[in-house]
């Protein structure tokens, strides 16, 4: 291996930076090399990315650590750093794999885009800045990527600026994020006003070591929880979740992006990162931050899969699962299954980015129809596009065995059980197993199954540029859990540094029984709901949801996401609007009295020293100018021009100075 | 009657005040300037007579200040004549009574 390149490691972000950088200095009408940079860009991050993470392998439980001193002022020196640590590399490389594939997909899918090479740079730049995110070795450093993909988020979703409502989901997903950012903002201040260092590991001193963590005592746990907060709004946890649906408002390719392999796992990237913070002073695997993170997670992946149900949009579908089974991974996180959280974040990059892409083929297919119940039939018509989507529903419905999603489930779910403070999260955590298996089993029978409906009448399959990705993806998504199955839990052993050992005995256990017969019951239950959707059944008519039919107002409730927009919007947003009312009136009749009252003692005190210029300092001044100007007349008369009157007055003068001398002598 | 220092004086004073009168009287600027070379006249013979008449004569002290005086009355003629051309070119006139323009 090229040990010389483990320490230039920050050349895998660089370089989707640099081919960013290289196309938005292209002019708008070079769309293949604008495309060709960015994928180039992604394959040469990729390769780097499988060097850094064979590097890992090579060593066990290495730690590459690269510190460099940023600036200095006075005594303190500000260090940042990157890491490579299993946890990065694994990152690394499904980010750089997954983002290839939906690069490959947008040069497909963007073909008739105007702005086509602008969006390749921002792909890049987004990729960039995940990259960075992942490989950073300080908390500033970190934010200061964390911001980067905030921005690249912000500048993708509202892409088609045009669309009102793109502008308006681009700002929400700023914002709402934004909120979470002040909490990690004030979570990274008070670590480093506690341990005086930012970096995550420093030969021993890093606020993730032993000694730095000794610093903190008690306040690890609000650090740790406003950390939380940074990584609930970027990773859409209740209650900030409410940006990430609107973020559909974006290219299908950016949902990819945003949903699959970067933006949301950042948020479960950071927990997992600054784990040690949230584990300090664990008292059998439970402390307080941990609990709340439990508990946030169990209520998102709950509530996000409820109303996945009862959405008609098939990129809404998918972007409330994914809220779900990020969900999901917090609760993973928070019981103590770190590795678990990762792999199902992981395998999640992969099947969602399937999913989404999948989603992107078919809405391609459809001419731009997201309505679900405008389509049907499409297997059909898209059987590429309907073989691959299957694999990905199987994969993130948890159906076992051969899906990895199905391991990584199983892994959490084991996890869960043993979380030693309450069962309740296990229990929870289960239906929400079941509502996704039954979610997704809905959606597939109203996109591909019966009759096709008004949108899908024309479909047709996605050109090979688009396939290809979903097949790559597809391979991915299964091949990927020959590292996850208990009997062989090679990913697992690797995050957490630990041998591995073939042992098919394990492959047997009740868990996966529950499973099975979870997963298998809930997607009967679907297909035996959703058999008769989009055509009429007894009284119901053909464009009415078979639950909505039998719950009106249950489904209502859901359908509008619970209506938590709008309590949004009546309560903070309407404080806030309040404030901003108060705020004005206290400017246009307070403080503008207050400035115009100081104004008119300022204009009063003008017109006094106007006055006293007037009558006093001018007058005077006239008064000496006229004098010299009268003295000037007198003199100007002595001045005839006639020499002999000089003469003459030369010569009085002389006789009178003559004459004085006489007297005087 | 020998000549003595008052006769000189006398001498010199009237050689002065003939000189002022015609400066001052005349209308041509050529008698004007005759009329201030007198003047300077009465100032030579001065130096001479103060030389003459002073307590140690030595040689020729009083004349070569007078020789001084000349060759700078000389110049000073020389500067005058060359204005009177230029002013008479100008006005086509040496009556000094014209000649008012930097009146105050």
């Amino acid at each position: 291996m090229n040990s010389g390149f483990v320490n230039h490691f920050w050349f895998i972000p660089a370089v989707p930076f640099a081919a960013s950088l290289v196309i938005l200095s292209l002019p708008n009408n070079r769309r293949k090399v604008a495309a060709a940079l960015a994928v180039v860009g992604q394959v040469l991050a990729l390769a780097m990315s499988i060097m850094a993470f064979a590097t890992t392998l090579q060593t066990p439980d290495s730690r590459v650590v690269l510190n460099f001193t940023w600036f200095t002022f006075g005594e303190q020196t500000l260090r940042l750093g990157f890491l490579l640590d299993p946890l990065a590399a694994a990152m690394l490389v499904m980010i750089t794999l997954v983002g290839l594939c939906i690069f490959v997909f947008s040069v497909g899918y963007m073909a008739e885009d105007k702005n086509f090479p602008r969006f390749f740079a921002y792909l890049s730049f987004f990729a960039g800045a995940m990259l960075g995110l992942v490989i950073a070795n300080s908390l500033l450093l970190l934010f200061m990527f964390w911001e980067l993909v905030g921005l690249a988020s912000y500048l993708l979703i509202g892409f088609w600026i045009e669309r009102p409502a793109a502008a308006e989901a681009a700002k929400k997903a700023f914002i709402t994020t934004r909120i979470g950012d002040m909490g990690f903002f004030l979570g990274m201040l008070w670590l480093y006003n506690r341990s005086g260092t930012l970096l995550f590991y420093d030969r021993g001193n890093g606020c993730l070591e032993a000694a730095g963590l000794a610093t903190l005592g008690a306040s690890a746990t609000f650090i740790a929880l406003l950390i939380f907060c940074g990584a609930a709004g970027k990773s859409g946890q209740f209650p900030l979740h409410v940006w990430l649906p609107d973020a559909m408002e974006g290219p299908t390719p950016v949902s990819a992006l945003i949903h699959a392999a970067t933006m949301v796992a950042a948020g479960v990237f950071l927990v997992a990162r600054v784990y040690p913070l949230f584990a300090l002073g664990a008292i059998n695997g439970v402390t307080p931050s941990l609990t709340v993170v439990v508990w946030i997670g169990v209520t998102t992946a709950l509530m996000a899969a409820l109303i996945a149900i009862a959405q008609a949009d098939i990129k809404r579908i998918l972007a409330y699962s994914t809220v779900s089974q990020l969900g999901l991974m917090m609760v993973s996180l928070g019981v103590g299954g770190v590795a678990a959280g990762i792999m199902h974040l992981l395998a999640h990059g992969f099947f969602k980015a399937l999913l989404f892409l999948g989603a992107g083929s078919v809405i391609h297919g459809c001419n731009g129809e997201q309505d679900i119940r405008k389509m049907g039939g499409l297997r059909r018509f898209m059987p590429m596009t309907f073989a691959t989507y299957a694999v990905g529903m199987m994969a993130l419905s948890g159906v076992p065995l051969f899906f990895s999603g199905g391991w990584t489930k199983e892994e959490i779910l084991h996890v869960t059980a043993h979380w030693p403070q309450s069962h309740a999260p296990y229990y929870l955590v289960l239906a929400g197993v079941v509502l996704t298996a039954l979610y997704m089993t809905r959606q597939i029978i109203y996109v591909f199954f019966g009759e096709a409906r008004s949108a899908s009448a024309h479909a047709h399959e996605s050109p090979r540029v688009m396939t290809m990705p979903l097949i790559v993806l597809a391979l991915c998504a299964i091949f990927f859990s020959v590292v996850l199955t208990p009997a062989w839990p090679w990913l697992d052993a690797y995050l957490t540094g630990e041998g591995v050992r073939f042992d098919l005995a394990r492959l047997i256990q009740p868990m996966l029984f529950l499973s099975l017969v979870l997963v298998g019951s809930s997607v009967a239950l679907g297909v035996w709901i959703y058999r008769k959707a989009g055509v009429p059944n007894g009284k119901r008519p053909a464009n009415v949801d078979p639950l909505e039919y039998a719950q009106p107002v249950l489904f209502r409730f859901l359908a509008n996401k619970m209506w938590i927009d709008e309590l949004y919007q009546q309560t903070i947003i309407g404080v806030s609007w309040m404030c901003a009312r108060l705020s004005d009136w206290m400017d246009r009749f307070f403080w503008d009295g207050l400035v115009r009252g100081f104004g008119a003692c300022g204009q009063i005190f003008g017109i006094f020293t106007a006055r006293v210029d007037e009558r006093g300092i001018n007058a005077g001044v006239d008064e000496t100018a006229a004098g010299a100007r009268g003295l000037g007349r007198l003199l100007s008369a002595a001045h005839s021009g006639q020499i002999q009157t000089y003469l003459g007055a030369i010569a009085v003068g002389m006789l009178a100075l003559l004459l004085l001398y006489a007297w005087l002598a | 009657m020998t000549p003595t220092l008052q006769v000189f004086l006398i001498v010199s004073a009237a050689l002065f005040s003939i000189g002022l009168l015609a400066a001052l009287s005349r209308r041509h600027a050529i008698f004007i300037l005759i009329g201030i070379e007198m003047m300077l006249a009465a100032a030579n013979l001065n130096f001479i007579v103060f030389w003459r008449f002073g307590p140690q004569h030595q040689p020729p002290v009083g004349v070569m200040i007078a020789l001084f005086s000349i060759a700078i009355a000389a110049a000073e003629a020389a500067v005058g004549l060359a204005i009177v051309i230029a002013v008479y070119r100008h006005y086509r006139s040496t009556n000094v009574d014209e000649f008012n323009q930097l009146r105050g």
